[in-house]
């Protein structure tokens, strides 16, 4: 396979957005509200890693520097991962990880669907598999997202202050990035309208408002990133770090 | 929490053809919330294509007390066991 060094860049940032979530996703295993979701989120964790370890895979070859998904994943610093900052923040409460993880899925479930016809073997590969766990994803995100928001007081509060926390990160999912140039995947701008369309209707049954974001948050793709990103890949990678190649 | 995420019995059918059998329980909210959690909780691996939930206190169970009286008389009627029958060996495995 010739080096495609456009496709690599692309691939890769996509890889970022699932491992960086799916990291996050996998910090609740053991301390999740009930032990049905200490189940769930772990479950949803491994679909993204699953797709991280495929698509870093696949760069590794477009790349054709011999670096591998474990080179790729546990060798770089945060100034080199291309992840959304929305995938990166904090879990904070089941109310913002929900929201969170609503909002990724809105958006990948189209986007996998437009790549299933992707030129691309891989990556067409991929969206055959990522699509159904996305439908999941949202699924069960939004059954969450709808009894918090229109819940106790409480949990009302909580599901507002998520809303509030994470809605000005969405406009970044519609960044091309380093996908401009590239006939294999699917164009980003053009998943605004099944995403506004799902949070709608989530949002209208959950009683929340779609918030105005007039000065949304930008960088990821370029590797500015927020402080959090950094604590969390030094615990990612410590093991391979202390242990380089460590099988287990 | 109890009161507001009920018991809910799971019973899963592995394939089609076979009936649903009786996998565990968990606690939820509601029905939705008890389908997906049944999903997550008892399907991680492959272990069927269909669902159902039933609230644990919908369920009528027979009484520990009585259990003498209705399972104890079958125990001496073998002969509602199909064991007096000589198969022919052309039938084969049945």
């Amino acid at each position: 396979m010739a080096p495609d060094l456009e496709l690599f860049d692309a691939v890769l940032e996509l890889a970022d957005d699932h491992l960086v979530l799916g990291h996050r996703l996998s910090e609740w295993c053991g301390h999740a509200p009930m032990l049905e979701e200490d189940l769930a989120l772990p479950n949803m964790a491994l679909d993204l890693i699953g797709t991280a370890r495929t698509l870093y895979d696949h760069a590794g070859r477009l790349e054709g520097q011999g670096r591998d998904e474990d080179t790729l994943a546990y060798l770089r610093g945060d100034r080199a991962y291309r992840n959304l900052l929305l995938v990166e923040r904090e879990n904070g409460d089941f109310a913002h990880t929900m929201l969170r993880q609503l909002y990724f899925s809105a958006f990948m479930h189209p986007y996998w669907e437009a790549a299933l016809g992707s030129s691309d073997a891989v990556i067409s590969g991929v969206a055959g598999k990522a699509v159904k766990e996305m439908a999941y994803h949202i699924r069960h995100a939004a059954e969450w997202v709808i009894r918090l928001g229109d819940g106790t007081e409480e949990s009302a509060r909580r599901m507002g202050a998520a809303v509030d926390a994470l809605h000005l990160y969405t406009p970044e999912l519609f960044e091309e990035g380093a996908a401009a140039g590239c006939d294999a995947l699917p164009a980003r701008a053009a998943m605004r309208g099944a995403f506004d369309s799902t949070i709608a209707q989530v949002f209208a049954e959950a009683g929340l408002c779609v918030p105005e974001v007039a000065y949304p948050p930008s960088g990821g793709r370029r590797g500015l990133h927020g402080e959090e990103l950094g604590p969390m890949l030094a615990e990612m990678q410590s093991l391979h770090r202390a242990h380089p190649g460590a099988l287990w | 929490m109890a009161n507001e995420t009920p018991l809910w019995e799971v019973f899963i059918r592995p394939r089609n053809g076979l009936s649903h059998k009786h996998v565990g329980s968990l606690h939820a909210a509601d029905e939705v919330l008890a389908l997906q959690a049944a999903r997550d909780v008892y399907t991680r691996r492959g272990e069927g294509n269909s669902i159902w939930v039933v609230r644990s206190v919908d369920i009528v169970a027979s009484d520990p007390d009585q259990s003498a009286e209705n399972f104890d008389p079958t125990a001496e009627k073998i002969y509602r066991h199909p064991t007096f029958y000589e198969i022919p060996e052309d039938v084969g495995h049945m």
